[in-house]
């Protein structure tokens, strides 16, 4: 037994010894989970970009969404290591902001990706999605496409969870805005009064919670007519519980996200436009800044007049209407993930 | 003096009452909470269409907590039940759009995954006499993981489901009766634990489930072979899982393998809360369906209402705890 | 006055012999070269220290516990019991200390646990439907027999039973279906003293109907007042066997504890 401990002991130095003795860049990527397509993908943009830049990769994530301790550990180990760059999904806005400052005392550039920290500088940049504008360019769609008939919808909005975490209040404002809804307080869902509104629910972001969702709300009020989701999953079950009432076909359902089978729903006819996000830029971008870096000390800069540099964003519609840009479900295929 | 002692007496009678019929209290409460919602909101919620809507938003977890009630009867658990649930829709549906299979066949073969799933559980169970809750704590990431290895986080969507294997969606099918709608989904849930009921009252197999969960050792020395109940609860847990898993194909459409994650959780609550006893031997599978019930009626009706959805956690929280202070005090006739 | 009762005044052949019974749990030895009679129609009842091993040798017995060495035999007959319910197809019924019963199944249940009874025809072979009527017409049967029937309801649940209920309950089920040989272990252990009277007395009425008893009971009053023969049980082996008419209980307990040894013993 002894013996045991003490050759693994002796190995665990060794590789100890092998990783430090590595005089390449290397860079860790922490994500929420391993599961989510969007994040599986972001894996694969940042491994991609590593490979090319000669980047060492560690890959971490938590067991579940909301895992923070696992994040926790694996910046700990990152730091351990020695990197030069963590590139980091945070599950928690506030909860892991003392340990990204270890990562920086130790002198490793930290940026957040799709998630932005709360204080938002804890990280040193954070590259996103401007979800808001996710949100308003789906919302201005849907207004367009009503066009007079937008002053009698009937909206529901299918959101995320109870707790309102950051991106589920952007998404969600930024539609009201698009669509031309007195949002009241912007950091708050349900504080509104526009009659439209029939209600809000959530969805935990997927198929079952999305049909669930829309059950509720359609119970609440049958003439429902356009439907805000948080992400396509949800939008899959929103499609399904409009099915089983046969309200399929006159009920707009928008959407956020841009993966595979999201986009090919929007082809479908399933959701009449989403907003298209892209976490595979967000990696590449994520692992050129670890580059430049750990080159000669550059940090990365904001886009002009947010607080995080914007990876963009672009609305796709099987049906375009006059005034709101967007591109074609062709286009956003070749751009999907997942 | 009469007055004195009719008090304690009619207490006592409801106790016992309680104590022979077990899917009173769940009942009871699923008609209060009927009553008092359809007092709240109106003829809106106690309309043939929310009613049989709540049927439908439970058959999945329905069906699983038939299958924990059987585990949970012989005085164990099963944690893994969504993941087996998930795993058997996702073989389901990509040995259709993966490899080809006839979805016939596909479907046979998701069902036979999820039965040997259950043979693990119960062959560790029984034979390694490990804890139920380890056993099933192991299974449970093993079987999700497999799941997401499996599946490579990949979704199989509703449309193509629809165009070329339909009758992955076969439990999605409904029909209408009246104002109510019901899935084939929900006729299934509800056969199954018909079926289930009976065979626990009225077999043989039954009564030895409640007597290994009572008091195994009891149960081995009067010549229950309790290794051999304990492997067919887990396995036929097991295949309802699966079937679980075909249902929910039905219900959302698609296959993903992101889906029924909290399946253990709330199939678990729906067993509490239908008065049927963790420590096993007590309760019946009738007070499961009640209990998953209870909590789609809660959730629907405070929705309607517009409550925040935070309040649904609130009520389901107090109703467990609820639940389990009543046996508590139903166990007391015995003493 | 025969000290040795290990072949009675009948004459008739034992219906269950052990002969040279081994147990060992690593170095201990349980049972050490055992023999056991018991004759039929007769109340026989083991005592013997703690850690002398009668427990052992009962679960030998009634196929708990299989014997390193030796041999048992049932009418004769060698019998290999590898488990608790092959000793009960042969007609070896146990009730043990814990009485075995489920607490939350009805008497009925409880009675036919293991054993149940199927309806006839399709209900029974289809549906493998519980013959309920037949098993609880028997249950009632069984009690009323032994006088229990003090029990109203036969669809009770046992854990509503008094102690001396349930042990009547235990009791009946035995009787009911131990053609042979009854093994009763410390029945009365845990009851008060007008439960126990009413256990003895039922022990007496199984004993008229002409089965055969084995009576595990620390209760010295209790073997003295029923036993026909005492089996002495010392240092894994039978001491001695002796008449509780012959004897008094305090040399029982002197046999048994070692105080004293028996006569024809100190001669060898």
């Amino acid at each position: 037994m002894k013996t045991l401990l003490a050759g693994s002991a002796l190995a665990l130095i060794a590789v100890a010894g092998a990783a430090s003795a590595q005089d390449g860049i290397s860079a860790c990527l922490i994500t929420k989970t391993e599961t989510n397509p969007f994040f599986v993908k972001m894996r694969e943009g940042a491994q991609a970009a590593a490979d090319a830049a000669g980047i060492t990769l560690y890959n971490y994530a938590g067991q579940i969404d909301g895992d923070h301790e696992s994040q926790v550990q694996a910046i700990e180990t990152c730091i351990a290591n020695g990197v030069d760059g963590i590139l980091l999904v945070p599950s928690d806005s506030s909860a892991i902001v003392s340990s990204v400052q270890q990562a920086r005392d130790a002198g490793i550039l930290v940026i957040a990706l799709d998630t932005p920290l709360n204080p938002i500088d804890a990280a040193h940049s954070t590259f996103a999605t401007d979800n808001f504008e996710a949100g308003r360019l789906i919302g201005q769609y849907a207004a367009a496409r009503l066009g007079e008939e937008a002053a009698n919808a009937k909206i529901a909005f299918l959101d995320l969870n109870v707790s309102q975490p950051t991106v589920d209040v952007l998404r969600d404002q930024g539609f009201m805005t698009g669509f031309g809804i007195d949002v009241k307080d912007p950091n708050v869902i349900g504080d509104e009064d526009d009659p439209r509104i029939v209600g809000h629910d959530v969805t935990d972001g997927n198929e079952e919670g999305g049909r669930r969702a829309m059950e509720n709300l359609l119970a609440r009020d049958p003439d429902i007519n356009v439907v805000y989701t948080i992400n396509e999953p949800s939008a899959a079950g929103a499609y399904e519980a409009l099915r089983a009432v046969g309200r399929e076909d006159d009920v707009m359902i928008l959407s956020v996200d841009g993966g595979c089978p999201g986009v090919q729903n929007v082809a479908d006819g399933v959701i009449a436009a989403t907003s298209q996000q892209y976490p595979l830029d967000m990696a590449r971008l994520g692992i050129e800044a670890i580059a430049r870096y750990a080159a000669d000390g550059t940090l990365p800069e904001n886009t002009p007049g947010k607080d995080f540099f914007d990876t963009g964003v672009r609305l796709i519609a099987a049906e375009p209407v006059e005034g709101v840009e967007s591109i074609s479900v062709e286009e956003g295929l070749e751009l999907c993930w997942g | 003096m009469a007055e004195f002692h009719e008090k304690p007496t009619l207490l006592r009678r409801m106790q016992h009452a309680l104590h022979v019929t077990p899917s009173l209290v769940p009942l009871i409460v699923l008609l209060a909470a009927i009553a008092l919602f359809a007092l709240l909101v109106g003829g809106r919620f106690f309309s043939a269409g929310s009613q049989s809507l709540v049927l439908q938003q439970v058959q999945i977890v329905g069906i699983v907590a038939a299958a924990q009630t059987l585990v949970i009867l012989t005085a164990g658990i099963d944690l893994s039940v969504g993941a087996i649930m998930v795993l058997s829709s996702v073989v389901m549906g990509q040995f259709t759009f993966r490899y080809g299979l006839p979805p016939e066949l596909a479907v046979l073969c998701g069902l036979l995954v999820g039965l040997g799933c259950g043979l693990i559980n119960g062959l560790l169970v029984a034979y390694m006499k490990l804890p139920p809750f380890i056993v099933t704590l192991g299974t449970w990431q093993v079987f999700l993981a497999t799941n997401f290895l499996f599946s490579r986080n990949e979704t199989i969507r509703a449309q193509d489901i629809e165009a070329q294997a339909p009758i992955l969606q076969f439990f999605g099918q409904s029909f209408r009766l009246g104002g109510a709608t019901f899935t084939y989904g929900v006729v299934f849930m509800l056969i199954l634990v018909l079926g289930l009921a009976y065979a626990l009252r009225h077999t043989a197999w039954g009564r030895h489930v409640y007597a290994v969960g009572d008091d195994p050792d009891a149960a081995q020395l009067s010549g229950v072979n309790t290794k051999r109940v304990l492997i067919s609860v887990y396995t036929l847990s097991g295949l309802i899982c699966a079937f679980a898993g075909w249902a929910l194909i039905g219900r959302i459409g698609s296959v993903s393998p992101t889906s029924g994650q909290e399946a253990n959780i709330q199939s678990i609550t729906a067993v509490v809360i239908g008065g049927i006893s963790l420590f096993g031997g007590r309760g019946s599978i009738l007070g499961a369906l009640f209990g998953a019930l209870i909590v789609g009626v809660v959730s629907l009706g405070l929705r309607m209402m517009g409550t925040d959805p935070q309040w649904t956690y609130f009520f389901i929280g107090v109703l467990i705890i609820v639940a389990v202070l009543v046996d508590q005090w139903i166990r007391k006739v015995a003493s | 006055m025969p000290l040795d009762m290990q072949s009675p005044s009948s004459s008739r052949e034992p219906i269950l012999t052990a002969r040279g019974l081994t147990k060992r749990y690593g170095k201990v030895v349980a049972l050490d070269r055992c023999d056991f009679d018991l004759y039929p129609g007769e109340i026989l009842a083991v005592i013997g220290d703690n850690g002398a091993g009668k427990s052992t040798l009962i679960k030998a017995i009634s196929g708990a516990v299989i014997p390193d060495e030796g041999e048992i035999r049932l009418e004769g007959r060698p019998v290999h019991f590898r488990n608790p319910t092959e000793a009960r197809e042969a007609g070896i019924e146990t009730v043990y200390q814990t009485l075995a019963m489920s607490p939350a199944l009805s008497i009925a249940d409880n009675m036919f646990m293991g054993r149940e009874l199927r309806k006839p025809g399709l209900m029974g072979r289809l549906f493998r439907q519980l013959d309920r009527p037949r098993m609880e017409a028997f249950a009632r049967e069984k009690l009323s027999e032994l006088g229990l029937m003090t029990i109203q309801n036969i669809n009770q649940a046992v854990e509503t039973l008094s102690g001396g209920q349930r042990q009547g309950v235990a009791v009946a089920r035995a009787a009911a279906f131990g053609s042979k040989v009854i093994i009763l272990d410390e029945p009365t252990a845990a009851l008060g003293v007008k439960e126990s009277r009413r256990v003895l007395e039922l022990i007496l009425d199984v004993k008229a109907r002409g089965i055969p008893i084995i009576l595990i009971s620390h209760n010295m009053p209790h073997v003295f007042e029923v036993a026909d023969r005492i089996h002495v049980h010392r240092l894994g082996r039978r001491l001695c066997v002796i008449d509780p008419k012959a004897h008094t209980m305090s040399d029982a307990v002197a046999y048994m504890t070692g105080a004293k040894v028996p006569e024809e013993m100190k001669a060898a």
